[in-house]
């Protein structure tokens, strides 16, 4: 037993609230109580050794990906790997990228192994893991400001649909960013992939050189960062309408790379209120392109 | 490791956190050197406020799962709503946070103050440092001296320009004042060309070491009009020595009233009207605000056709900290004597007029943007209902002053804000709790995220949050 571990149903008494050190997810499964019961107790024990295992190549997955170097041992981390590692020959990224969208794929993967669900989703801190049976459908709404939970779009998401998970990015967010993107929310197959996509995409949104954006060495902030002396965002001066124009061009470009090929479906860039939309998902993000400006 | 970085060992991950920040969890943050669990919700409850118990209080004190709870009269507040330490991403919270019709929401960015400062009044006439003067905290630039008040002296501290504009370290440090200033904590600013002072929100300042007591009655001018009748035959000349506006009584309108004779004193100075004279000394930290502390070095020879010998000259500040009490010789030169009985009364008297000097500071941030896209999709509509005063906005739950013309500026005053009511971002920007409370039929009508209403019963009740008084902060017992 884990001791660490923090299990217990949000006073809905649907969602589960799964807690260890900096992981947190919420999970909710659909379907015949028994099923949902069973998926839920699944969830919990394989959550109860995931973060030590975690750990236990904590320092391997802080270094970089390269496509013909060693694989770590762990599910979770092998997840993390194959997300980032078609992105490794060509830039630099570690499997730290990846791994809130795998930890949230990962205990989906257990869930569906014992439950028979209707539809089931992990959401580990925005990060999240989808499954929908035939005939389901999810809403996704995207916020800004988690202190008021309204939504300035949502993303409509079918059986038919081909993306099972979704994550946002930024670098006001709980990681550091290369770029300036406020967030970068992507639909892609699966949550890691997202996960390490958004990544990559929020790092591209960038203004290089640019004096009124404030860097530091990561490892200045915190000297264990996997991103080591690399330059993050800790502060944006006022920017130009054509500057933030040109920031998203750069990142919305990644993006439209990645759908080409297929490793992710949809993006939505957000910088200073403006967003670029690449890809599409029936009705999702309709809202987003009207949005007023993200600073107080 | 070097730094005073901490090796946090609440989990396996072992993080080491720099001063000011956090773990990856963003839930344990290094402070002053100390692992610290960050602060949980704030919920500002007007029936404690008033004396009476309700809602339980952190029965467990560890874990916060995010949830608030709200009934009766308690006011939920946006402090720790969106953040408490810095780059928060307060995933308990939002992630459980389940909007109408949406199954789940993702977030990453943080509204946060980029447009924010304080205004420091500070209740002294002692000169702190000429207008326009830079402010400096922690050596570094954080602020200016603006336009002086009555009887107070003003700073205008923080801003875009300190706070993102400079070098990071000035970002830094004007942070840091900020911040301590709006928590209620001593801060010690230095003055180009002028003084150090320490100021604290609702204690005395601290001027070059010596702590201010009172703040002056009034101007020279207003001191010798308020009390000419009680020095009216007790005393022949006043002078009131004032950095801004020195009063003379003989020649004073409220002197010349009561038919005192004239004196034949001679001011250095500027003479505005009569009895009212400019520019008699040097800004400073001594008599009336002055650079003097011989006041007689503001007086020129007593013209020999007026004055006399045995002549009676009380001289005062404005706040009656100092006085001295001379009488002419034969030479008509002035020659201290003991302060007379009856005239110690009047100065005794003036001091008991002045009220205790204080320092206040308020916030004053800019929510003209984002904050009001979080509100309503059309967030003009909100401005113009702050204007038309269909929706009130508070911070901390306390009422500000909305500046009048364009978008939503508005000035707060710290000391009746709940205790570390303020946070920070490492952008550097202040995180300030706003709420905009309006009746549903005008939000719907301004255009409100209506759909996404959540009423109070479905928010949770098991505690975990914080319940606190105004001012009373000190008692929750963190």
């Amino acid at each position: 037993m884990n001791p660490r571990v923090q299990i217990r149903f949000l006073p809905d008494q649907r969602r589960l609230h799964l807690h260890d050190g900096p992981i947190d997810l919420i999970v909710e499964a659909f379907g015949q109580a028994t099923e949902v019961e069973s998926a839920y107790r699944a969830a919990c024990t394989r959550f109860e050794t995931l973060l030590d295992e975690l750990c236990s190549e904590l320092l391997f997955l802080r270094r970089p990906c390269s496509p013909d170097g060693e694989w770590p041992r762990g599910a979770v981390a092998r997840r993390m790997t194959a997300a980032v590692m078609p992105y490794a020959s060509e830039y630099f990224i570690t499997p730290m990228a990846a791994v809130a969208g795998a930890v949230a794929e990962e205990i989906l993967a257990a869930m569906l192994a014992v439950g028979q669900l209707a539809r089931a989703y992990v959401n580990d801190g925005g990060d999240i893991a989808l499954h929908l049976a035939p005939g389901e459908k999810f809403v996704i709404g995207m916020v800004e400001r988690p202190d008021r939970p309204s939504l300035f779009g949502t993303a409509i998401l079918q059986f038919s649909d081909p993306v099972r998970g979704i994550a946002t990015s930024g670098w006001r967010g709980r990681s550091f960013s290369l770029g300036i993107a406020d967030a970068v929310t992507v639909l892609a197959d699966r949550a890691a992939v997202a996960d390490a996509a958004a990544t990559m995409i929020a790092n591209t949104v960038d203004l290089p050189g640019h004096p009124s954006i404030v860097r530091v060495a990561a490892c200045e902030l915190a000297p264990d960062c996997d991103l080591g002396d690399r330059l993050v965002t800790q502060a944006i001066g006022v920017l130009s309408r054509a500057e933030v124009s040109q920031a998203l061009h750069a990142g919305a470009m990644t993006a439209e790379r990645m759908r080409k090929i297929g490793l992710i479906r949809a993006a939505a860039l957000n910088l200073r209120g403006e967003t670029r939309i690449v890809g599409s998902i029936g009705e999702s993000m309709p809202s987003v392109i009207e949005r007023g400006l993200v600073h107080a | 490791m070097a730094d005073d970085a901490i090796r946090c060992d609440a989990c396996p991950v072992l993080c080491y956190i720099k001063p000011g920040r956090t773990g990856s969890c963003d839930r344990y943050g290094n402070h002053d050197g100390k692992l610290v669990r960050l602060d949980p919700h704030v919920v500002l409850d007007r029936t404690v406020e008033s004396g009476k118990a309700v809602v339980p209080f952190l029965e467990r004190s560890r874990d916060w799962d995010g949830t608030l709870v709200s009934h009766g009269e308690t006011f939920v507040t946006a402090i720790g709503a969106g953040t408490t330490y810095p780059d928060y991403k307060p995933a308990p919270f939002i992630i459980s946070s389940q909007v109408e019709g949406v199954d789940m929401v993702t977030v990453v960015t943080e509204g946060i103050f980029s447009y924010c400062g304080v205004k420091v009044k500070i209740d002294t006439d002692r000169h702190l440092g000429a207008e326009c003067s830079t402010v400096r905290a922690q050596g570094e630039a954080v602020g200016h001296v603006t336009t002086s008040e009555y009887g107070s002296q003003m700073l205008s501290l923080g801003g875009v320009r300190h706070l993102t504009g400079g070098s990071r370290r000035e970002g830094t440090a004007t942070c840091d004042a900020l911040l301590s200033l709006c928590n209620g904590k001593a801060v010690e600013l230095e003055i180009d060309e002028g003084a150090k002072v320490v100021v604290q929100a609702g204690k005395p300042p601290i001027v070059d070491g010596v702590q201010e007591q009172r703040m002056r009655v009034g101007c020279g001018s207003a001191t010798i009009g308020m009390f000419a009748r009680q020095w009216f035959g007790k005393v022949d000349e006043v002078v009131v020595v004032d950095d801004h506006i020195t009063g003379v009584l003989s020649e004073h309108q409220a002197g010349k009233l009561l038919g005192v004779p004239e004196t034949g004193i001679r001011l250095k100075g500027r003479r505005s009207t009569p009895g009212r004279y400019f520019q008699v000394a040097e800004p400073g930290t001594s008599w009336g605000g002055t650079n003097i502390d011989d006041p007689l070095a503001i007086l020129g020879k007593f013209n020999a056709k007026k004055a006399w010998g045995g002549m009676r000259l009380l001289m005062v500040s404005t706040t009656g900290e100092q006085h001295a009490y001379f009488e002419l010789d034969d030479d008509l030169r002035p020659v201290e004597k003991e302060l007379p009985q009856n005239l110690r009364e009047s100065v005794a008297r003036i001091r008991e007029n002045c009220e205790p000097a204080l320092c206040t500071v308020l916030f004053m941030g800019g929510a003209g943007g984002s904050l009001r896209a979080g509100v309503t999709e059309n967030p003009v509509r909100l401005t113009r209902s702050v204007r038309d005063a269909l929706t009130r906005v508070t911070c901390g739950g306390v009422p500000v002053y909305v500046w009048p013309g364009g978008g939503i500026t508005f000035m707060v005053d710290v000391v009746r804000m709940p205790h570390n009511a303020f946070g920070y971002v490492p952008t550097p920007a202040l995180v300030a709790p706003i709420e905009f409370t309006l009746k549903l039929s005008d939000y719907a009508a301004l255009g409100g995220h209506v759909a996404e209403i959540r009423p109070l019963s479905s928010v949770a009740t098991d505690g975990r949050q914080r319940i606190l008084a105004r001012g009373d902060a000190g008692r929750s017992g963190k």
